[in-house]
């Protein structure tokens, strides 16, 4: 049986040392990507649910 | 009186795939703007563009990369629109810093988007989509409308750019929060 590695792949894990980095790979690198990801990770606004059920309910009308 | 038109699978679809890329794009456009208030209005905006012309939308391509490429050009004619009241606001920015999670880092997130706000615009944007989106050099290209030679050359700036800010004067591993106290 193989064990994940602990890395696997069900995406960034919060709380993930930043200074996890791929090899030769900058820290800004890593930064950048964390800075990206802590915002991907943020859940939506209440704003942007009306937005997708207003596409929902009215379509383009 | 306009048919009430059921909504079809390919809406659907269509719907479903949207909503997966917003947390995508809130990001793009917080990195392409500095500013979230003013990103989550370009998202939303982008958001009804591309259901607007979800026909255009061909299904099994890239829906990030369309999304993305919308929100871009949205964000460049609102840039344009604009240009006289953009004043960018250091407080708003500071504030989207303060968050959780980057205590332990060697690091700081306000370090990287300082700097990343710091770059040419062309150069902001590249580095967002190859370096944080993960997007090929050829679909950032695309999304850029601009030849891949010069995607590459933007990046490569980018790069060369961050690197001078934010790996040039301190080692990684130093931790620059007790630095700032003393």
């Amino acid at each position: 049986m193989n064990q994940p590695n602990g890395r696997g792949d069900s995406g960034p894990v919060p709380g993930l040392p930043p200074e996890v980095r791929r090899d030769g790979e900058p820290g800004w690198a890593g930064g950048l990507r964390k800075l990206y990801n802590s915002v991907v990770e943020e859940p939506l606004p209440d704003s942007f649910k009306d937005l997708l059920k207003k596409l929902d309910d009215d379509g383009d009308a | 009186m306009p048919d009430r038109i059921a909504p079809s699978a390919a809406d659907e679809g269509f719907r479903k795939e949207l909503l997966s890329v917003l947390p995508h794009l809130r990001a793009f456009a917080r990195g392409l703007s500095g500013r979230p208030d003013f990103a989550d209005d370009l998202v939303q905006e982008a958001a009804i563009k591309a259901w607007t012309a979800r026909e255009r939308y061909q299904a099994g391509t890239n829906m990030r990369a369309w999304t993305f490429a919308i929100l871009r050009n949205h964000y460049l004619s609102e840039l344009r629109r604009s240009r006289r009241q953009t004043d960018l606001d250091e407080g708003v920015v500071e504030k989207m810093l303060v968050m959780e999670a980057d205590q332990e880092g060697p690091l700081h997130l306000d370090d990287m988007e300082a700097a990343l706000q710091k770059l040419a615009p062309e150069r902001r944007e590249a580095v967002l989509l190859v370096g944080a989106s993960g997007f090929s050099y050829e679909e950032a290209a695309e999304i850029a409308g601009c030849p891949i030679g010069t995607m590459k050359s933007r990046v490569a700036r980018a790069r060369a750019d961050l690197a001078r800010m934010l790996d040039g004067d301190q080692p990684q591993q130093v931790e620059v929060k007790a630095r700032k106290t003393g």
